[in-house]
């Protein structure tokens, strides 16, 4: 597996984490993993279930001090 | 020191006379050498665009000539960079030239994308070129009623457009005694109406008072003009009579032909503002890939730490601050309402209800944007 790409969001409040993962998406082939760091509690909620709504697959989310690790693959 | 600035929008024009005003003595007595090198020789304010969609501006509003912007003591050329040879600190031009360099500024902005989107470009009107902002008051001009969809690409330039525009469509429907016959139908990528929270929150009430209604995680998929429909990734549709789209947006073609970043975005230290591994060479504006707004207010203040921080690297051998990650956006909330948003990398924005007198500061600093430009403002 190729080594997941890192977005990091951390401290963004504008685009925010979510916007920055779907504009990153469109930059990778489908299969890529990707892994969003982010400091907004908020998307521990908002990234899953967009990820769900649209068909990407949620790998893990995991706190790790304080930033939000949200790992996703690219499904189409 | 020969300093290179690529790039000749906002960030790059008030980084470049920023640094001849902080540097006079030493580009006067030749120890720095300033140069810019962009691919017009005209300047825009992108922002005015907006007001000339809604036929509230002129193009000739938009524009000034790009030397009349700059310092003496910047040497300005029109010819754009072609290829960045980075381990060799130059770059080659369009027209022929090569131009080395001490430390080097990319501030080559972004360009609209709706190519990506089928159907896009062919069924919906934009405002982000005066071409399109012409055709788009052309149309709205000869629109009589119907249902006008807002759909929004990620990423895209000036986060604030979408609720501008559909704030300042409800009030140009309103004086053309129309707006009774117009559905405003409002669409966003993430779960919310605005990536800010704050914003958002303040928002959708106002969208319910003014009958505008909205959708939330609509990322575009498709546009099927033969049956004037609006369909997103998640699933969902919409019909339109009148599509208004804010295009999602990419990097300047060059910079992803000399593979300094995927989508023309290129690797950012969001606090150092240099591309990651090069340590001379500096990014601005919507050229990075820092998770922040693209805007001409996040250019601008990154271009004020970069010419402290380029003067004192001339001066001391060293940069002296870290960026904050400001930005300062105005708010349009109709024709004679306005409010703002302003926030950095660890304060959140907390906007507060819109008023006249913002939306007069506003319209007041369409016109002082050329002090800024110089960088005076």
């Amino acid at each position: 597996m190729d080594e997941r790409i890192i977005v990091d969001a951390r401290g963004s409040f504008c685009p925010g984490p979510l916007m920055e993962l779907i504009g990153r998406l469109k930059l990778v082939p489908v299969g890529a993993e990707l892994e969003v760091l982010s400091t907004d509690q908020g998307s521990s909620n908002d990234i899953p279930h967009w990820l769900a709504k649209v068909g990407h697959q949620h790998l893990e989310t995991r706190l790790d001090a304080g930033v939000w690790h949200i790992a996703v693959k690219k499904m189409k | 020191m020969k300093i290179l600035i690529v790039g000749g929008g906002m960030g790059g024009t008030i980084l470049a006379n920023n640094l001849a005003r902080r540097l006079a003595p030493e580009v006067k007595s030749g120890q720095v050498r300033l140069t810019m090198l962009s691919a017009s020789d005209r300047h825009m304010y992108q922002p005015g665009l907006l007001y000339l969609a809604i036929g509230r501006m002129t193009p000739a509003e938009l524009y000034r000539d790009q030397a009349s912007l700059l310092e003496p003591g910047i040497a300005f050329h029109v010819d754009p960079v072609v290829t960045f040879d980075l381990d060799h600190n130059q770059v080659k031009t369009h027209s022929g030239a090569t131009h080395g360099y001490d430390i080097l500024a990319i501030a080559t902005g972004s360009r609209m994308a709706p190519e990506a989107i089928p159907g896009l470009a062919e069924h919906a009107e934009t405002f982000y070129t005066e071409e399109s902002a012409r055709k788009m008051c052309q149309r709205l001009q000869g629109f009589t009623g119907g249902r006008v969809v807002i759909a929004v690409g990620v990423p895209h330039k000036c986060p604030m457009a979408p609720l501008e525009i559909t704030f300042m469509l409800n009030d140009y429907f309103i004086d053309r005694g129309i707006r009774d016959k117009v559905q405003l139908h409002y669409t966003y990528p993430i779960g919310r109406i605005h990536s800010l929270e704050p914003v958002a929150k303040w928002a959708a009430p106002e969208f319910d008072r003014l009958g505008i209604t909205y959708e939330t995680f609509f990322n575009m998929k498709e546009v099927d003009g033969a049956n004037r429909v609006v369909r997103s990734e998640e699933g969902g549709e919409a019909q339109y009579d009148l599509l208004i789209t804010i295009p999602a947006h990419k990097g300047m073609e060059i910079v992803e032909k000399n593979g300094l970043g995927a989508g023309g975005f290129i690797p950012t230290d969001k606090f150092k503002l240099t591309m990651e591994g090069r340590g001379n060479v500096y990014v601005l504006g919507d050229t990075t890939n820092i998770p922040i707004s693209k805007a001409g207010s996040t250019a601008h203040y990154q271009a004020e730490t970069l010419g402290e921080n380029i003067a004192a690297i001339a001066r001391l051998g060293a940069p002296v601050r870290d960026h904050d990650g400001k930005v300062f956006c105005f708010i349009e909330c109709g024709r004679d309402r306005a409010t703002y948003a302003m926030f950095n990398y660890a304060n959140p924005p907390d906007p507060k209800p819109p008023t006249r007198a913002v939306h007069w500061f506003k319209a007041a600093y369409n016109k002082l944007y050329w002090a800024s430009a110089r960088g005076i403002l």
